[in-house]
């Protein structure tokens, strides 16, 4: 069971040109969401390496959300096809790995929609506090 | 690697300091490894925040500097900038969106200060690892490509060629013109469409500096801004263009004539396979339908056409080319189609003989029409009740969310043309008025005094009831459902993006919108580039609109293509990717990734190898390049690593 | 001039990398004439006493091939360092986790329950689990105790080389050999093998990555000249370092990533999350998705040999109490 204190650690690696500018819109409309998610930006959901989500985890993040453009709106052209055949397989890994597929997902979130970027990082967080903690730490004890 | 950061964070009035504790932040920072100092101010992107920055840089040796501010797309290059002045590379600048990214969207003054901490720890574990690089600038070839001949590419296309410089004019069609030509009056002012468009087309024909391709399509283009290479297919139109003096006779001997659907009559006439597309046709020059035409389809046909012309221009002998082009500028202008509204049997069209499109309306209200202008029923009698349906296709979950803003004002036209040359009762079902363009709302006044019946209310369908078409439609205003008979209804349709625009927007290098249609730079401040530097947008390609802003975005994407000849160079993004071939293996995973076609492979070498010029610093192929091999400047795996620890660590 | 003392041992492995250096053949003589080997459990008899009377330093060179499984495996890698002066990981289990990294995806109470209650070949009574000490009429006994999570000998002791491979190739151990007797080490923390992965130096043609399918060798005539992975064939050369020769793909057999990651391609699975998902031709997630899932052990497949050494080291831990 999840502890009631525990708040999970998301991170939020967005593309420049819809997803990010969709959060920079949820703050300009004033929508609150909780602070739980940290985002990181990047030009294009296309650049988001699968490494970045194995680190963000192994650095402690509860959840990645990797968000780009609708798929035929991406800034540039289809980056963000390739973040979407990426992301059926990293998930099977992570699984492999202990990490539920709740923990990270890929979302499209276009820079006008700013309430569909809150919606989603409640969403996320909600579930990731019924999920509890990742806590790898745990992996690397020698017992 | 130590470094002397200076960390700056902004109160922005009371938008950031209201919520996120400033100091605390500045605090937190000053201990931070490589910070040298950290301030908090009441507004950085202030003549005396960026003096700040400025001074600290001087003082301190600042070589990073981090901002924890508003968004980076807001400021940054506010302060890349302020940087620069002080001496220090403005991609030494890393921002903390504490301000759209936090205060603003935090209720909790607390977790809103640890998460404006932690996306300073972020950006300051960032910059350490920034490199400095430059923008860079590159020579801009005089000529400019302008793709589709209608209205807005003859503007664009006469606004550069007015200027001085050399523009290359392809379109598909015989003659330019686009769907402007097929038009009969034009609103607010009932403008003759051809009376105003023809000057323009003629225009494009006598100025020397356009050359003009019909029958031409553009196959490939590489390169990039300021030095595209462009291969035009030009396709064979089977008549020397320089003998024919369009004077019609091979139309009129054409054993197909009166057989083929005419695609400028929208159906309702027919042509030759050998025709002049229309009387205003420019080039006005014959040319050969190659899908009709007996002797090219079949090698059979008694030539009447070749023996017709005394030129003897018809010459079927013309072959297919591929012309090469330089031009240091693009604007793609190549428009829209008409919704296909027999894909809803609701609408009847098809079914019924009296359910006609807008812009077959438009050719049957035209003097040069089928109909000689007159507006008449399949049957040849005058209607007594005419129908017009907005919003088909358009405003419609089932088939384009999107307005396409010129049904109403045509509507309002097409009712002012069938009151003005039948006694008929004409009916409009719209969903919402929308006049909102310069004289548009005077000119829906005149046509509702002239006792046009609005009814608000979508037209839900179209059916023969007793032998007599029936429009039904709930009357939102009066809150009842309607019947009503009528004998012709005009359905207009939505405009939609062309069918090859997926295959356009790849051999360009544009993206598209949801809709399809071609996405501009920046909706608002930047609506006639494209990502693709150097490619402009003008008119229906990128969203529906009418004559007047059409004709504006064809100047204003003239204007940003002159901007660039002008001063003969343009600067280019700095963020790219590039291979380090001593890491590349040569797998070629990379070569399918570029939607730019950036990245080749050197078979020598057994490496891959990005034009960095072309490239455009999406970061696709360093996320792919399982050897690590591809660095995105700016947007390094290492960078993004440092931030995430940023981000993640506690406390 | 004294001749340089080696050592060799073997922590959690198969033994195959001890095989794998008499595999050098007649160059043993040059190794012999310019080493003397202090201890080499398969190939003399010292005792542990032995080691652990040495001075420290009295090893030049240790070369450790095995994983970290259980505190005796500790107990002598430490034992080792102290008493060497150079360490070398030596193939991939003492340099990335091997193959028995690959028990990093289940712990210690998983394997067992398997191992000693359900295995079929469990003889006598089930579910009786070893016990570091057990008191016998006699006194105490005592065995090493078993790790939840596999180790690599970096994670720990500070290592100097590595030298990669399942086994290491023979020109990889002949590479390393020379370097350790003419004394040209190349500098500390260098992996003694290829620096690009193994597409490099694998003959196979590319022309162009796209795969609409994904399948295993045994299921499809496998084209000889033409790249395994444009076949559709699942290749961890793309992430894997090279070095070995390509002797995997060269025999008709997609690269199953025994020399582990490269410097910059830095996480295995990642990579080849990287490489192999991006080249699947589709836009459609739900083709995507049916592709992806011909795969059926990306984790298994990926970290094959790299598991412990990865980035997230083993699967999460259910039970983190």
């Amino acid at each position: 069971m999840a502890d009631k204190k525990f708040e999970p650690l998301i991170v939020g690696i967005l593309c420049n040109w819809c997803s990010y500018a969709g959060a920079d819109l949820a703050g300009t409309s004033r929508f609150k969401y909780p602070e739980n998610i940290k985002i990181i930006r990047v030009m294009c959901s296309g650049r988001v390496d699968p490494l970045f989500v194995i680190k963000a985890f192994k650095e402690g993040a509860d959840g990645v959300l990797v968000s780009g453009c609708h798929p035929g709106d991406c800034h540039y052209i289809d980056g963000n096809i390739k973040a979407m055949r990426r992301e059926t397989l990293l998930s099977k890994l992570l699984e492999d790995l202990g990490i539920e597929k709740e923990r990270f997902k890929l979302t499209w979130v276009s820079a006008s929609e700013g309430e569909k970027f809150v919606e989603i990082v409640e969403e996320m967080t909600n579930t990731l506090r019924e999920l509890g903690p990742l806590n790898l730490e745990g992996g690397e004890k020698i017992v | 690697m130590a470094e002397n950061i200076g960390v700056y964070v902004c109160h922005c009035g009371s938008n950031i300091a209201a919520v996120v504790d400033c100091e605390k932040i500045a605090q937190a920072a000053s201990e931070w490894d490589n910070v040298v100092i950290a301030r908090d101010y009441k507004y950085m992107c202030s003549d005396p925040g960026q003096n700040l920055i400025k001074k600290d840089i001087e003082e301190y040796g600042l070589t990073r500097v981090v901002v924890a501010s508003c968004s980076p797309r807001m400021h940054e290059p506010t302060f890349r900038k302020t940087l620069e002045e002080a001496g220090l590379n403005g991609y030494l600048l890393e921002m903390a969106n504490i301000r759209e990214h936090c205060s603003w969207v935090s209720k909790d003054k607390e977790a809103a200060t640890e998460k404006a901490i932690a996306l300073t720890r972020g950006a300051v574990r960032r910059v350490v690892l920034h490199q400095p690089i430059k923008e860079r600038e590159v020579p801009v070839n005089k000529a400019t490509l302008v793709v589709g001949g209608g209205i807005a590419g003859i503007q664009a296309a006469l606004q550069i060629a007015n200027a001085g410089y050399p523009v290359y004019l392809v379109e598909k069609k015989p003659s330019i013109g686009g769907h402007m030509a097929q038009f009969d009056k034009t609103f607010p002012t009932l403008d003759c469409a051809a009376c105003i468009l023809t000057p323009k087309m003629v225009d494009v024909d006598r100025n020397q500096n356009i050359k003009l391709f019909t029958c031409s399509e553009v196959v490939e283009v590489d390169g990039y801004v300021g030095n595209f290479k462009v291969k035009v297919r030009k396709k064979p139109r089977y008549v020397d263009e320089e003998a024919c003096t369009g004077c019609g006779d091979c139309e009129s001997a054409c054993v197909m004539k009166n057989r083929i659907p005419s695609e400028f009559e929208v159906g309702l006439g027919k042509r030759s396979a050998v025709y002049i597309p229309f009387p205003q046709a420019v080039p006005l020059k014959a040319a050969v339908d190659e899908e009709n035409c007996l002797y090219l389809k079949k090698g059979k046909c008694k030539q009447s056409c070749v023996d017709a012309c005394q030129r003897e221009a018809i010459d079927f002998e013309q072959r297919e080319e591929i012309v090469e082009l330089e031009v240091g500028a693009i604007i793609l202008a190549t428009g829209f189609e008409i919704f296909d509204p027999s894909v809803g049997p609701q609408w009847g069209y098809g079914i019924y003989d009296n359910v006609i499109t807008g812009l077959q309306f438009e050719r049957i209200t035209n003097a040069s029409g089928p109909t000689g202008g007159k507006v008449l029923l399949k049957d040849g009698s005058e209607p007594k009740k005419v129908a017009i349906l907005h919003c088909i296709g358009s405003r419609d979950e089932n088939y384009n969310k999107y307005c396409s803003r010129v049904c109403c004002m045509s509507s309002v036209k097409f009712a002012h043309l069938v009151k003005e040359k039948t006694d008929a009762e004409v009916y409009e079902f719209y969903i919402d008025m929308r006049t909102f363009g310069k004289q548009y709302e005077e000119f829906y006044n005149r046509v509702q005094e002239e006792g046009v019946h609005f009814i608000r209310g979508k037209g839900a369908e179209v059916t023969e009831i007793g032998g007599e078409l029936t429009v039904r439609a709930e009357d939102s205003l009066l809150g009842v459902y309607r019947e009503i008979p009528v004998d012709l209804v005009i359905l207009n349709t939505a405009l939609v993006p062309c069918s090859d625009s997926e295959k356009v927007s790849q051999i360009f290098g544009v993206s598209r919108a949801e809709s399809g249609f071609f996405l501009e730079s920046h909706i608002k401040l930047d609506p006639i580039s494209t990502t693709n530097q150097g490619i402009y947008l003008a008119g229906c390609c990128q969203s529906p609109k009418d004559i007047p802003d059409t004709v504006a975005q064809g100047s204003a994407a003239a204007a940003g293509a002159l901007a660039a000849i002008a001063t003969g160079k343009v600067t280019t993004s700095p963020i790219s990717a590039s291979v380090n071939e001593d890491i590349c293996s040569g797998c070629k995973t990379c070569l399918n990734m570029c939607a730019y076609k950036a990245i080749t492979f050197d078979e020598n070498k057994k490496v891959a190898e990005i034009n960095e010029a072309v490239c455009k610093g999406c970061g696709t192929c360093a996320a792919t390049c399982p050897s690590g091999a591809i660095t995105n400047s700016h947007f390094t795996t290492e960078q993004i690593f440092a931030q995430i620890e940023g981000v993640c660590e506690n406390g | 001039m004294s001749k340089l003392k080696l050592a060799v041992y073997w922590t959690a492995a198969c033994g195959g990398c001890d095989v794998a250096i008499l595999d050098i053949n007649e160059r043993i003589l040059q190794v012999d004439e310019a080493a003397e080997i202090v201890f080499w459990p398969l190939a003399a008899d010292p005792k542990y006493d032995d080691v652990k009377n040495m001075p420290d330093d009295a090893i030049d060179v240790c070369l450790l091939h095995g994983a970290i499984r259980n505190s005796e495996n500790e107990e002598m890698a430490r034992v080792l360092r102290q008493k060497s002066k150079v360490m070398i990981a030596f193939g991939s289990c003492s340099a990335f986790g091997g193959i028995p990294g690959l028990a990093n995806f289940f712990d210690k109470k998983e394997i067992f329950e398997r191992v000693y209650r359900e295995s079929e070949s469990t003889a006598g009574k089930a579910g009786v689990y070893p016990s570091p000490a057990v008191i016998v009429p006699e006194g105490e006994l005592t065995i090493p105790e078993f790790y939840d999570t596999v180790l690599t000998l970096d994670q720990v002791v500070e290592v100097d080389y590595y030298v990669p491979g399942c086994p290491p190739a023979v020109d990889t151990i002949w590479t390393a050999l020379e370097a350790i007797i003419t004394g040209e080490l190349p500098l500390r923390g260098t992996v003694i093998a290829g620096v690009k992965t193994l597409c490099d130096e694998c003959s196979r043609k590319k022309e162009e990555k796209k795969i609409t399918e994904i399948k295993r060798p045994m299921e499809v005539e496998i084209d000889p000249e033409r790249c395994l992975l444009e076949q559709g064939i699942v290749c961890c050369g793309p992430a894997t370092r090279g070095g070995c020769g390509a002797r995997c793909t060269s025999a008709n057999m997609p690269c199953r990533g025994c020399y582990g990651p490269t410097d910059h391609s830095i996480d295995q699975g990642a990579k080849l999350v990287s490489a192999i998902a991006s080249i699947i031709d589709s836009k459609d997630p739900e083709e995507i998705k049916k592709i992806t899932h011909l795969l059926s052990d990306p984790a298994g497949t990926f970290y094959r040999f790299s598991l412990p050494g990865s980035m997230l080291r083993r699967k999460r831990k259910e039970d983190v109490s």
